[in-house]
């Protein structure tokens, strides 16, 4: 029987012989995450189910991310309990301020993501494994106490949405535009249970940040889990990142799709996400107008070089708007580095940036950043839900970083092209 | 059967709304139920009574991952959630945690707030105004779980049986 790629992993980590869409299987990841605020909450059932050492030191990742460097006293203490833990279990992939960074960007960046991987974390953007033809579960504390004792999980093996990418992008069109697409054409519970499978000759187009992008928001369609196709460009990034080459997968001919999808890059027009739902997307030009406090580029999704790359690039000789408020959060300690040595850092905080530390920082409400009461911001990150980023009555709009810088400098909301004055006349 | 009185809520009920960010860095059930639903509605905590059922639309739980949205819920009382569906992680987390939850489209579509309802967990058969419902059953390697009275006490029976 021809096999969906999410098939295939789930086939390849199974006990089961049978592994088909539906089936209920036990499954053996290569590596667990945990990070700051479901560590420790995870800690404590994992003692209480009588366990005492993990099942393998080497495939658990921790990284203090939420609410790091430390918030407060609270979240001090948090961090603190993480940090025993990998101690106490010889878990030498611990990550915090200074070498981490958000975790999910953290755990493909140290080689714990490849082709063919099973990857579980205790958190739902784990899907952004995806990206390098890997399936990222996203999970509960409990649920990864039972991992962490055990070494596997049950789950339903998910049937498959399949999304052909064509063409190639129309000038400030990123990964971003492609998925905040795809969730507004399918709604935010469309692909419910379901491993969302891209491919196609588009899939070439975008670079593998733009891709963790893509493959990171597949949770906010409700998907279990993402997956895309292998080409050079993930070879090279596993390699350059000292991963295994892995066991890449593809989905055979005549494999079954619960429905598909097909998105041409170059008929794409940016997106942006109105509140209260990653799903309602609108192309950039209906919102011009909208007045905005804060722009915040960071998170897991985009907090990546390229988006800083295109943060610069609109900000070069360019200056935040008065009274708008621009924050910067490479996602991780080496994006921040890298960052810097090209000089990118430099632009954007002449600019009038404020650059963070590494940190999930403001993207949760966590801290860092937090919107007044009806403030609103356009946000590279990837949820806008009511009261997200702060008060209840604060908007988000979530957008890529092109649109973002542009809404820093004009103070509204553009299309990037009106800021850079460079816009190609569409056809 | 248990009985209790209905709060009804709409569409993709979110975790943060259901526990707010800020509020991550608390592990004490009792201190998460203090806030509660409080990003949608500040008055619930104050409203629902032990036993009480959440009802709601699609995609109940759907964003992040945290576990403080079902445990705030089961601290502060709620004795079932029923939903037309939930968002899959939060469903995971509320087995595991023992905090029952029944998928039945007809009965959150029907349901009204403030309403009475009687609910039996095992069968997941409510009674509401005269009228029944039935809500999806539990393959049974999940039933083994909600048996067991959650993942901890399944994964602790386990491991003592490997030892
Ligand atoms: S950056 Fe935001 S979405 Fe990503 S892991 Fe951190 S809190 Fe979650």
């Amino acid at each position: 029987m021809p096999l969906t790629m999410t098939e295939k992993i789930f086939a390849a980590h199974a006990k089961e012989k049978s592994v088909r869409a539906g089936e209920i299987v036990t499954v053996r990841p290569d590596v667990v995450m945990l990070n700051d605020i479901s560590g420790p909450f995870a800690f404590e059932p994992f003692r209480t189910m009588g366990a005492t050492k993990v099942f393998d030191p080497d495939r658990v990742v921790l990284v203090a991310d939420h609410f790091s460097p430390a918030k407060d006293v609270q979240s001090a203490e948090a961090i603190r309990i993480l940090r025993d833990f990998g101690r106490e279990q010889g878990i030498v992939h611990y990550y915090d301020s200074g070498n981490g960074g958000i975790e999910h960007a953290v755990l493909a960046e140290i080689g714990k993501v490849y082709p063919g991987a099973l990857v579980f974390g205790a958190d739902s953007h784990t899907c952004t494994a995806g990206a390098l033809n890997a399936s990222g579960i996203g999970f509960g504390s409990t649920d990864l106490a039972a991992a962490l004792a055990l070494g596997e999980l049950w789950l339903r093996v998910p049937d498959a949405i399949r999304v052909d990418l064509e063409g190639s992008q129309a000038p400030y069109i990123t990964g971003k535009d492609v998925i905040l697409e795809l969730i507004r054409r399918i709604g935010s519970d469309g692909a419910l249970y379901a491993a969302l499978e891209f491919g196609g000759p588009g899939l070439q187009a975008l670079n593998v940040d733009e891709r963790f992008a893509v493959a990171n928001m597949a949770v906010e369609g409700g998907a279990e889990t993402c997956i895309m196709e292998a080409d050079d460009q993930v070879f090279a990034y596993a390699a350059a990142h000292g991963a295994p080459s892995g066991h890449a997968v593809a989905a055979d001919a005549g494999a079954t799709y619960r429905a598909r999808q097909r998105i041409d890059l170059s008929a794409l027009e940016p997106v942006v996400a109105v509140p209260p739902s990653p799903a309602n997307g609108v192309p950039v030009s209906e919102l011009k107008g909208t007045r905005v406090d804060q722009v915040y580029i960071g998170n897991c999704s985009n907090g990546t070089l390229t988006d800083l790359r295109q943060a610069a690039s609109i900000l070069r000789g360019r200056r935040v708007a008065p009274g708008v408020r621009l924050i910067v959060v490479p996602a991780t300690h080496a994006i921040y580095r890298a960052a810097m040595r090209e000089g990118l850092l430099d632009v954007i905080s002449e600019a009038g940036a404020s650059i963070s530390v590494s940190t999930c920082g403001a993207c949760f409400g966590g801290h860092m950043g937090i919107l007044a009461k009806g403030e609103t911001a356009v946000a590279t990150t990837n949820r806008n839900f009511r009261g997200r980023m702060g008060d209840p009555e604060a908007r988000v709009f979530l957008a890529n970083a092109w649109v973002a810088a542009a809404a820093a400098v004009a103070g509204e909301i553009v299309h990037p092209g009106d800021v850079t004055a460079e816009r190609k006349a569409v056809a | 059967m248990i009985g209790g009185v209905i709060h009804k809520f709409g569409d993709h009920v979110d975790t943060d709304v259901i526990l707010p960010g800020r509020y991550l860095v608390l592990r004490e059930p009792q201190e998460l139920a203090k806030h509660c639903l409080e990003g949608l509605d500040p008055t619930f905590t104050a409203r629902v009574k032990p036993g009480d059922f959440v009802v709601a639309g699609r995609n109940f739980g759907s964003g992040s991952s945290r576990e403080h949205a079902p445990v705030a819920l089961k601290a502060v009382g709620v004795g079932c959630i029923v939903a037309a569906s939930f968002a899959r992680i939060f469903y995971r987390n509320a087995i595991n945690i023992g905090l029952p939850v029944i998928t039945c489209p007809d009965f959150a579509r029907d349901a009204k707030n403030g309403a009475s309802a009687q609910i039996d967990m095992a069968s997941g058969r409510i009674e509401y105004q005269g009228h029944v419902y039935h809500g999806e059953g539990l393959p049974s390697a999940i039933r083994a779980i909600v048996d067991a009275g959650g993942l901890v006490p399944y994964v602790q029976q386990r491991l003592s049986t490997l030892a």
